[in-house]
C-alpha cells in the first residue's frame, strides 16, 4: 500500500490531436517506466486501428514512479483519453477515477470544441486542472495568446500554464513537478471496508475479462472474495496488478491506487462500468452512485455481402461486443439484403471503426445501410415505439407524432468561415442558441437534430471551413418535428435498405441527391431503370438510368474463346457481389457510397 | 450423329510471333527480335504439322491462317514449305482459303508475289488508320500512302484482300470517322475488319490509361454512335456486318474465322496458338508455349510445342458456342446449344431480351439484333451468368 500523500491520479484531456498520447509517451519515457529500446510513438495506442488512424479510441492507464524535487518518490497514475467526440464517455468515466486533469492545448491552434467539452467535464468532476500548452516548438505556436484565450473562453487561470513540446521533450520535467505540487493527493480510509470503482473492463484472450479499478477505501488483495454491488456478481481474485503499461502483478492495492484485477469473469457484459467492488463478507455501506451507461445513438444495418458469411459474421460481432459495451447488435432480416444485424454505435467514427474491424480482422465484406437515430414514434393509441430502423416505420395513419433526438452542438470557427458554418447549421434545421467571440474565433452553439448530423455533417463542416472548425455535441432530448419516411424505388421496386427518415422540408432535396447518386453508382443495364424517391405513394424525385449502349468485345478469334469463357466465370462470381432487386443488380459498394452525401 | 465440330469445319492456325516494332495498343503474342533463324522456325512448324496431322488424320482442311505478329515478315519459301507440308498432311477442300496477315510496308509488299506463288489466296492487311497523325499515335511504321500502295500490290496478286482499321481512337469525332470510313470503302475491298480500339492491360496504352493518360477516348455514348454509323455506312456500301467487327460482301467472309465463330475444330501451331480439337468424342482446348524461344525449344527437344491440353466439358462447350456464335449475324443454332448443354436455354431470359428487341428467335436460331449487337456482352451475361 502506498502512502496517500505520495499518490497523484490524473487524466490527460484535450481536443483531438493536441498531443495527449505524445505527452503520455514523454512522461513514461522520462520516468524510465519503459526501457528506451521498447519505446515507440504513442505507445499507449496499441490497437491496430488506433495506430493506423493515429488516434486514441480507448482510454489507457499507466502507473509511473517519479522521484520529485522534494526528495520523495511519487506514484503517478495517468489516464490517456481519446479526443474524438464519439468516445467522450471514455473521458468522462476516466475522470471519475482521478482527482485532476492535465488540459493539453495545442499552442498553435488554441482552444477547440473538445477542449471546452473536456474542461466542463473536468470541472463537473471537481478536478484540479493544470493547463499545458503543447507544441511550442511549432513556428505557429502562440502560447501567450492561447493563455489569454484559455482565461477568456474557459475562465480558468492560465498564467502558470506549463509550456511544453511533447515532441522534443521540452518542459516535461515541469509537467511532472506540476503534477506533484498542483494536483491534490487522493483521499481514502485504508481501514474502512473495501470500496473500489469499476472504471473499465476489456476482454483478453488469455486472461478473460480484465477489470480496471480505482480503490477508494480499504484494501484489495489477490485471493480476496469480492462482490460487484450492482450486478451482484461474486468472484475470487485470480490476479491483481498495475499497468506499466505492461501488466505487472502487485500484492495489494490501497486507497487512491489504480490497477487491474482478473477473476474468471467470462464476458465484459457481466461487468458494469461505475459499479462498486467490495468485499463479499464486509461490504461497504455506501456504494458509489455509478455512471450513466453509454448509449448507442446511431444505428445501421450491417449485412454480409456473401450470405454464406452470416455465421462468421455472428461470431465476429459477438467477439467485438464482448469488448465494447457501447456497441449493440441484434439480428435483422431485410427483404433485399437477407440476414444481418442492426447495430448501434456511439457515432459515425465508432461505426466506421467497428465496420473496419469486421471487414479486416474477420475478413467479411459488408453492406452498410443508411445510418439512423432512434425516433420516438407516438401512436394514436397512446403507445410509443422506439424506431431504430426506418424499415419498421408503422403506417402513418396510426401515428400521432414523431419525435427525434436533438443535440447541443458547439462549434469553434475562425471568423472568416462563420457565415458558412451558420448557413450549414441553418440548412440542417438548426436553432441558434449562442454566438460569442473568443479572440479571432467565433463560438457557435446550435440546437440541431441528430439525424442531420449523423450523415455527413462533420465532413461538410470540415470542407466548408477547410478543416479549421472544431465540433462537439451532447444529447439534449427529444422533440417533435415533421418527419417522414422516404423510400427509394429502383425500377419500381422499393429498396428497404435505402429507406430513411427525413424532415418533410428536406425530403425533396435529399431524395434528389440520392437518386442522382444512385444513377452514378448502379451500372447500366440492358433496359432503362427509373430511380425514384417517394414518400408514401408520392414520388418526390426521379432520375432515369439509361440502358446500356455499348458493351461488346471488339476482337474475338480462336485464341480468345478461352479468355471469354474465363471472363464469364468471373462474371458469375461477380454476381455474388451484387444484390438483386427485381431485375436490377445493385453492387454492394453502391449502398455505402449512396449514403455518403457530399453534396 | 455427326460430331458437333463438323458444323463449323476444320482449319489450321499458324502463329508467327515477330514484328518489326511493337504497337502500343497490341496485346497479341508479338515480339521484336534482332534476328530470326528462319530455317529453325520452318523446321519447327513442319514438325508440329506432322504431329497435329497424326491426331486428326483424314479430316478435310477448309482453311489455313497465318496470323501474328506479322507473318508477312516470313520468307515466302518458309510459307511455301509449310503449305506443301499441309497439303501432304490433310486432304484439303477444293476451295481452301489460305490467309496471311500482312503489314502494309513496302518491304512486305515486295514479298506478296512470293506468298501468292507459295499458295496464299487471301491477304488481311493491318492498315489501322487513314490519317498520318493517328497512324503515328498508334505507333505504326507506315504512312497512308504506303498502305494504299501495298493494298494495290496485294490486289494485283490476290483475288481476296481485306484490311483492318482501328477506330474509336483518341479525339476521333463521329464526322472524322464517317469520312475516314467512306474513304476506306472507296478502296473497293470486299472485306473489312473494323475494330473499336480496346485498351488492353499489359500494353503501353494500358499503362498510360491506368496512369490517367490517353485522354479523349470516346465515352459509352460516342462509342455506341461510332458503332452505329459503322454498321449503317458499311451496310449501304454492300458490306454488311456478318460478325461484330467484320464486314463483307456476299461470299467474301473469312471462312477461317467462321470456323471459330461456328464452333468448329482448329489446330493451333506456333507460340501462344490456341486450338480446339474433338478427339474420341471429347473436346479439348490446346495451348502452346507463349515465349517464342520456349516454344521452339519444346518442339525441337520434346517434339511438341503444346504446353497445355484440357478437356472442355459439354456445358463449357455450350457456353463457348453461344458466346462465339452470337457474334455472327446468322446467330446460334439453339438445337446445338441444347444438345451440348443437356437442357434448353433459359426461355424467360430469351423472352426478356426479345421484349427489349435485343435478340430475335426464329426457328431455333437465336441472333442478336442490330440493337443487340453493340451490347452483346450484356446479352451473354443475362443468358449465361
Ligand atoms: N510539432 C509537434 N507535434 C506534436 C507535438 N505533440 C504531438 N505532436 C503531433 O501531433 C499529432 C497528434 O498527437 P497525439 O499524441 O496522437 O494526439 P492525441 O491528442 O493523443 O490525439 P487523439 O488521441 O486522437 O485525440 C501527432 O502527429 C504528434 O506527433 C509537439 O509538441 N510538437
Ligand atoms: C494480329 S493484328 C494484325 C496483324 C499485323 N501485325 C498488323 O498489325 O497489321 C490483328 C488486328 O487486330 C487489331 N488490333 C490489335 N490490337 C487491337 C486493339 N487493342 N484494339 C483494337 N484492335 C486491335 C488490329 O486492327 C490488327 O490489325
Ligand atoms: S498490331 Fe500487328 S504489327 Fe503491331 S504489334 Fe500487334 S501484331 Fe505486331
Ligand atoms: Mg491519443
Amino acid at each position: 500500500m502506498t502512502d496517500l500523500n505520495r499518490i497523484r491520479n490524473f487524466s490527460i484531456v484535450a481536443h483531438i490531436d493536441h498531443g495527449k498520447s505524445t505527452l503520455a509517451d514523454r512522461l513514461i519515457q522520462l520516468t524510465g517506466t519503459v526501457a528506451e529500446r521498447d519505446m515507440q510513438d504513442q505507445i499507449l495506442d496499441a490497437m491496430d486501428i488506433e495506430r493506423e488512424r493515429g488516434i486514441t479510441i480507448k482510454a489507457n492507464t499507466v502507473r509511473i514512479e517519479y522521484p520529485a524535487q522534494d526528495g520523495e518518490t511519487y506514484i503517478l497514475n495517468l489516464i490517456d483519453t481519446p479526443g474524438h467526440v464519439d468516445f467522450a464517455y471514455e473521458v468522462s468515466r476516466s475522470m471519475q477515477a482521478v482527482e485532476g486533469s492535465l488540459l493539453v492545448v495545442d499552442a498553435s491552434q488554441g482552444v477547440e470544441a473538445q477542449t471546452l467539452a473536456n474542461v466542463y467535464q473536468a470541472i463537473d468532476a471537481d478536478h484540479e486542472i493544470v493547463p499545458v500548452l503543447n507544441k511550442v516548438d511549432l513556428p505557429a505556436a502562440e502560447p501567450e495568446r492561447v493563455k489569454e484565450q484559455i482565461e477568456d473562453v474557459i475562465g480558468i487561470e492560465a498564467h502558470n500554464a506549463v509550456q511544453i513540446s511533447a515532441k522534443t521533450g521540452l518542459g516535461i520535467p515541469d509537467v511532472l513537478e506540476a503534477i506533484v505540487t498542483r494536483l491534490p493527493a487522493p483521499k481514502g480510509d485504508p481501514n474502512a471496508p473495501l470500496k473500489a470503482m469499476l472504471v473499465d473492463s476489456y476482454y483478453d484472450s488469455y486472461l478473460g475479462v480484465v477489470v480496471l479499478i480505482r480503490v477508494i477505501d480499504g484494501k484489495i488483495k489477490k485471493g480476496d472474495q469480492i462482490r460487484m454491488m450492482k450486478t451482484g456478481g461474486r468472484y475470487g481474485i485470480d490476479k491483481l496488478g498495475v499497468f506499466r503499461p505492461k501488466m505487472q502483478d502487485i500484492a495489494e492495492l490501497g486507497p487512491g491506487e489504480i490497477g487491474f484485477l482478473t477473476a474468471s469473469i467470462k464476458q465484459v457484459r457481466d461487468t458494469r462500468v461505475g459499479d462498486t467492488i467490495t468485499h463479499d463478507k464486509h461490504p461497504t455501506p455506501n456504494p458509489l452512485p455509478g455512471f450513466k451507461p453509454s448509449q448507442p445513438v446511431v444505428f445501421c444495418g450491417l449485412f454480409p455481402v456473401d450470405a454464406n458469411d452470416f455465421e462468421d459474421m455472428r461470431d465476429a460481432i459477438e467477439k467485438l461486443a464482448l469488448n465494447d459495451a457501447s456497441f449493440s447488435s441484434e439480428m435483422e432480416t431485410s427483404a433485399a439484403l437477407g440476414f444481418g444485424f442492426r447495430c448501434g454505435f456511439l457515432g459515425l467514427l465508432h461505426l466506421e471503426v467497428i465496420r473496419d474491424r469486421l471487414e479486416r480482422e474477420y475478413d467479411i465484406d459488408l453492406i452498410t445501410t443508411a445510418p439512423s437515430v432512434i425516433y420516438h414514434v407516438h401512436m394514436r393509441d397512446g403507445t410509443m415505439m422506439e424506431l431504430h430502423n426506418p424499415a419498421d416505420m408503422p403506417d402513418m395513419t396510426h401515428v400521432d407524432r414523431i419525435e427525434e433526438p436533438r443535440i447541443k452542438a458547439t462549434i469553434l470557427v475562425p471568423d472568416e468561415y462563420l457565415g458558412d458554418v451558420l448557413k450549414l447549421c441553418q440548412d440542417r434545421r438548426g436553432i441558434q442558441m449562442d454566438l460569442t467571440y473568443a479572440g479571432s474565433r467565433a463560438m457557435v452553439v446550435y440546437d440541431l437534430p441528430l439525424n442531420e448530423v449523423v450523415f455527413d455533417f462533420y465532413d461538410r463542416l470540415k470542407s466548408v471551413t477547410k478543416g479549421y472548425a472544431s465540433f462537439d455535441y451532447q444529447m439534449i432530448g427529444y422533440r417533435e418535428d415533421a418527419l417522414v419516411k422516404m423510400q427509394i424505388l429502383v425500377n419500381d421496386e422499393p429498396v428497404d435498405a435505402l429507406s430513411m427518415m427525413v424532415h418533410r422540408d428536406r425530403a425533396e432535396g435529399r431524395g434528389r441527391a440520392m437518386c442522382e447518386k444512385l444513377k452514378e453508382l448502379i451500372p447500366r443495364h440492358m433496359f432503362k431503370i427509373p430511380i425514384q424517391a417517394a414518400i408514401g405513394g408520392r414520388v418526390i424525385a426521379r432520375e432515369t438510368l439509361s440502358a446500356m449502349r455499348k458493351d461488346v468485345t471488339a476482337k474475338c478469334y480462336g485464341g480468345d474463346a478461352t479468355r471469354k469463357r474465363k471472363l464469364l466465370d468471373k462474371q458469375k462470381a461477380g454476381k455474388k457481389k451484387m444484390r438483386q432487386f427485381g431485375k436490377v443488380e445493385i453492387p454492394q459498394s453502391a449502398f455505402i457510397s449512396a449514403l455518403k452525401m457530399d453534396s | 450423329m455427326t460430331p458437333d465440330w463438323q458444323e463449323g469445319g476444320f482449319g489450321l492456325y499458324i502463329h508467327w510471333p515477330f514484328c518489326e516494332a511493337k504497337c502500343p495498343y497490341c496485346d497479341f503474342n508479338s515480339h521484336v527480335a534482332a534476328s530470326i533463324d528462319q530455317s529453325a522456325w520452318r523446321t519447327a512448324y513442319l514438325s508440329e504439322i506432322a504431329r497435329a496431322a497424326a491426331e486428326t488424320p483424314g479430316r478435310t482442311l477448309r482453311s489455313v491462317f497465318f496470323g501474328g505478329g506479322t507473318p508477312s515478315l516470313m520468307q515466302p519459301e518458309t510459307v511455301a514449305e509449310i503449305l506443301q507440308a499441309v497439303r501432304k498432311a490433310w486432304p484439303v477442300a477444293n476451295d481452301i482459303e489460305i490467309t496471311l496477315e500482312a503489314n502494309p510496308s513496302s518491304v512486305e509488299a515486295g514479298r506478296f508475289a512470293g506468298f501468292r506463288d507459295a499458295g496464299v489466296s487471301r491477304i488481311s492487311m493491318g492498315v489501322q488508320a487513314l490519317n498520318a497523325d493517328d497512324l503515328r499515335r498508334l505507333g505504326r511504321l507506315h504512312s497512308v500512302e504506303e498502305a494504299r500502295k501495298a493494298f494495290e500490290i496485294a490486289r494485283s496478286c490476290f483475288e481476296r484482300v481485306s484490311f483492318d482499321l482501328i477506330y474509336a481512337r483518341q479525339d476521333q469525332t463521329l464526322a472524322d470517322w464517317r469520312s475516314e470510313l467512306m474513304e476506306a470503302l472507296s478502296w473497293g475491298s470486299d472485306h473489312l475488319s473494323l475494330y473499336q480500339l480496346t485498351i488492353e492491360p499489359g500494353t503501353a496504352f494500358g499503362a498510360r490509361h491506368k496512369a490517367g493518360g490517353l485522354k479523349g477516348l470516346p465515352d459509352e455514348d460516342l462509342s455506341a454512335d461510332l458503332y452505329e454509323v459503322t454498321q449503317e455506312i458499311c451496310y449501304h456500301a454492300g458490306l454488311p456486318a456478318y460478325e461484330i467487327s467484320n464486314h463483307a460482301a456476299d461470299m467474301a467472309q473469312s471462312r477461317h474465322n467462321l470456323i471459330y465463330w461456328r464452333g468448329g475444330d482448329y489446330v493451333g501451331i506456333g507460340p501462344g496458338a490456341h486450338g480446339r480439337l474433338t478427339l474420341e468424342g471429347q473436346r479439348l482446348a490446346t495451348e502452346t508455349y507463349l515465349a517464342p524461344q520456349k516454344w521452339i525449344e519444346a518442339v525441337s527437344t520434346r517434339g511438341i510445342g503444346e504446353s497445355d491440353r484440357v478437356i472442355i466439358t459439354p456445358t463449357e462447350q455450350a457456353e463457348e458456342y453461344l458466346m462465339m456464335s452470337l457474334r455472327l449475324a446468322e446467330g446460334s443454332d439453339l438445337r446445338r446449344f441444347t444438345r451440348l448443354m443437356g437442357q434448353p436455354i433459359d426461355r424467360t431470359r430469351v423472352n426478356e431480351l426479345e421484349d427489349l428487341a435485343l435478340v430475335e428467335l426464329k426457328d431455333d436460331r437465336l441472333a442478336a439484333t442490330q440493337a443487340g449487337r453493340p451490347v452483346l456482352n450484356g446479352i451473354l451475361r443475362s443468358l449465361l451468368a
